[in-house]
């Protein structure tokens, strides 16, 4: 081989074992950090698999949140107006959580089928319905009619 | 009245950009001087109006103009005024409005500090700059006009702003941001320009180069400032949540620290040049995308507001126009654009092109876990999204390597350098940073870490080469003085710049290795320990603030014994909307925080949910990322871009 083609292999091998190596990091991590989103009734009907990190939605249930005199553990049920999950938490709520307001929690299910979240999120804009709730809730309408 | 001035003077602003967008491209097209000539007196109109529009929209906050929608849902007469007038780009239709007064600002910039170019380059610049700013400008009118009137009847009094923004945060943050992204476009216009006229030399790289820095330093500023702002305003202590708006900011850095790197071996060596355009198109494209994440609510967000359909695609529609218009012109001419020199595997060269690499992939791994969600969800597959853990898993390792490869490139000289004076100049900073970072962790940890020995050793090596190498510039220097006057800014640019990347590596490391945090349940007289310090609830009252009624806690931090600080931090119920905002307090120092935040009261207000975080090193992120940006600009302030009129060089292509 001419130092020319020798110098352009070893670039091309380079490139390609590079781009394999990131290539299957970002492949590794992405299936190991991907968390699926399901609306309340699916959790309900137990299409949530147990013990895995996922994302669960939905509007928090008027009067349903409970909270423990003594920790900071609260309990309330969200619901997408056709079944309801109870979720629990241990921690500080966004400011913006309130009842009747749309949520977004991540955790995971447990054995009793009590969501249990590790995470809360409550957007900052009164109006605003996380685009997974509102297509969730669109759902239910139009299978409605 | 007033309101209709501002939109009058819009309208008349999409006039002038209209013209400047055709007539100098035309006249640069056709060999026409005087038409030509034309591209700076309208890129001054342009800024005229469109100041007049934005102070318009101003003086419709400062005098409680109700009767304007957007006045009317974004502040309230009892607003301190800095809030009012700061809220003019608190929502939609203000931002973009400042996006595209910005815009003209730089249009206007280029037009006054340009005397150096060459006509047809200049109108050409221009021009491009103009077409964006019709883009940006039509999309104001048509979709999101700040001007319209609540008629007949309007409120008495504004629906507040989201006490979030009602904040220091908002007044600089935004602005820097777009500062940034708006600036990338007079790359983008450069390298338009340069695909137009094919002239693509080393004076058309160092025009390019300097105002590119710029954008670059502002974009980091505002990248800088927001992560501060979340850390002390969003109240659970957190700089970077991989949220899809920061990640929406943080690509086009990423793509535009690549372009500053490959401008520099463009200018100098000529060499990279069709991969220099590509990165100034792709650096300003994804600042496009950028204000569509951000303004079209298609990803779940911190920053994702209410907003119509119709706006996210009409920016769209902008962006597609955009890389499709640079795309296709860039296939067509690109092939023709040479490089001039050849290198060695140990040069400079081969070094900015490993760091472009990294960046490149970098930002192409961000974009991927950023619209990968999008994407599944455009398949059908169901709705997901992507973990912070993804972005650290993939960011760190590439990052860490980089910093490697940075340590490296300080060292080496253009075109050239053999093996042997390489290893001589750099056995001794490593020695040293691989050491440093194996003791670090027994002497600052409890024992041995492996993420701080690496994030250590990294973060000293980047320092210690960039030191070794510019002591090594002194010694054949026969006077200390003059020798430090004969380097360029530029190169204090450099040093400030890669220093600045270890800092915030440092920070980085430590804070996310030693923080600790703690959610109680705190009753007045309780206290907790964390890392030493003493954390004492004291009880809360109530202040009033202008717009707000607050119950002010107040915790006593005590360090084994001896007082340190009294910590106010308050639960605030906003007036008007009636919502809940937490304001942390925070104890800064430069080795550690102390940062207090109350949640919410407890068996009626008889104790509270309290977080407590100890923060060590968090300062050295921003402090970092401000060194970064100085570097940036004080490379602007380099001998070589002062220069009144270019030297003749016909390097044409």
């Amino acid at each position: 081989m001419t130092p020319k083609r020798k110098k352009r292999l070893t670039i091309i091998l380079g490139l390609v074992f590079g781009t394999a190596l990131i290539v299957g990091l970002v492949m590794f991590s992405l299936s190991e950090n991907i968390n699926l989103f399901y609306s309340t009734s699916q959790i309900a009907n137990g299409e949530a698999p147990v013990g895995t990190r996922i994302r669960a939605g939905g509007m928090v249930v008027d009067g349903s949140v409970k909270r423990s005199t003594d920790s900071l553990k609260v309990q309330f049920a969200l619901t997408d107006y056709e079944q309801q999950v109870t979720v629990e938490f241990t921690g500080i709520l966004p400011d913006l959580f309130r009842e009747g307001q749309g949520i977004i929690a991540q955790g995971k299910m447990d054995a009793n089928g009590i969501f249990q979240a590790d995470e809360v999120l409550a957007k900052h804009d009164e109006n605003y319905m996380p685009p997974e709730i509102a297509e969730s809730m669109k759902k239910k309408q139009e299978a409605q009619k | 009245m007033i309101p209709e001035i501002g939109e009058f003077a819009l309208i008349i602003a999409l006039f002038l950009s209209a013209v400047l967008a055709l007539v100098p491209m035309y006249g640069a097209a056709t060999v026409n001087e005087l038409w030509m000539s034309y591209a700076k007196p309208l890129a001054k109109g342009q800024f005229l109006f469109m100041l007049i529009s934005f102070i318009c929209l101003g003086y419709a906050f400062s005098q409680d103009d109700f009767s304007v929608i957007y006045v009317a849902q974004h502040s309230n007469s009892q607003m301190p005024i800095q809030f009012k007038l700061s809220a003019i780009w608190g929502g939609h239709e203000g931002s973009l409005l400042l996006w595209a007064f910005i815009l003209s600002g730089w249009t206007l910039a280029v037009s006054l500090f340009s005397r150096s170019l060459p006509l047809d380059m200049l109108a050409r610049v221009l021009s491009v700059m103009g077409i964006i700013a019709t883009g940006f400008i039509s999309f104001l009118l048509v979709t999101s006009s700040p001007f319209l009137r609540y008629l007949p009847s309007f409120p008495e009094d504004g629906a507040d702003l989201n006490p979030l923004l009602q904040d220091f945060g908002l007044i600089v943050h935004p602005p820097m941001l777009y500062m940034g992204y708006v600036g990338f476009s007079v790359a983008f216009s450069f390298a338009i320009a340069a695909l137009l006229s094919g002239r693509l030399d080393t004076a058309w790289a160092r025009w390019s180069r300097s105002w590119t820095n710029i954008a670059w330093a502002f974009l980091g500023l505002g990248i800088t400032l927001g992560s501060w702002w979340a850390y002390y305003e969003l109240g659970w202590g957190g700089w970077w949540f991989w949220d899809p708006v920061e990640n929406a900011s943080l690509m086009p850095w990423l793509v535009g620290t690549a372009l500053v790197h490959s401008l520099a071996a463009t200018e100098k060596r000529g060499v990279f040049k069709s991969w220099t355009l590509l990165l100034a198109i792709f650096a300003f494209s994804l600042s496009l995308l950028g204000t569509f994440l951000v303004r079209s609510g298609v990803l779940t967000s911190v920053h994702a507001f209410a907003s119509d359909p119709e706006r996210g695609f009409f920016i769209l529609m902008l962006l597609a126009i955009t890389m499709g218009g640079s795309l296709t012109l860039y296939a067509f001419k690109a092939p023709n654009v040479k490089s001039e020199s050849n290198f060695s595997w140990l040069s400079r060269e081969v070094l900015l092109l490993v760091n472009n690499v990294f960046l490149t992939v970098m930002a192409v791994t961000v974009l991927l876990g950023t619209l990968y969600p999008l994407l599944i969800d455009a398949l059908g597959a169901g709705k997901i999204s992507v973990g912070p853990p993804y972005f650290n898993a993939v960011f760190v390792p590439i990052m860490g390597t980089m910093a490697v490869a940075m340590g490296i490139s300080v060292a080496v000289r253009w075109r050239e350098t053999s093996t042997k004076v390489v290893i001589d100049k750099l056995w001794l900073p490593a020695a040293i940073s691989i050491l440093c970072g194996l003791i670090f962790p027994f002497f600052y940890g409890s024992g041995f870490d492996f993420r701080v020995f690496i994030g250590i050793s990294v973060s000293l090596w980047v320092i210690s080469t960039v030191i070794t190498e510019f002591i090594g510039k002194f010694r054949n220097a026969q006077s200390f003085s003059i020798k430090l006057k004969q380097l360029p800014f530029s190169y204090y640019g450099m040093m400030l710049a890669h220093i600045g990347v270890a800092v915030t590596a440092i920070g980085i490391t430590l804070v996310s290795t030693y923080s600790e945090e703690r959610d109680i349940r705190m009753a007045k007289g309780d206290s907790v320990e964390l890392a030493g310090y003493q954390f004492i609830f004291q009880g809360t009252h109530v202040v009033k603030g202008p717009n707000y009624v607050a119950d002010q806690a107040t915790i006593e931090v005590l360090e084994s014994g001896t007082f340190v600080v009294t910590l106010h931090p308050e639960k605030r119920r906003y007036n008007v909307k009636r919502n809940m905002m937490t304001e942390a307090d925070i104890d800064a120092g430069l080795f550690r925080d102390l940062y207090v935040a109350l949640g919410e009261p407890l068996n009626n207000g008889e104790a509270w949910a309290v977080r407590v975080h100890y923060k060590p090193y968090v300062r050295w992120l921003w402090l970092g990322g401000i060194l970064m940006a100085l570097g940036g600009l004080l490379t602007v302030a380099d001998k070589r871009y002062r220069q009144s009129k270019a030297e003749p060089e016909d390097a044409y292509v």
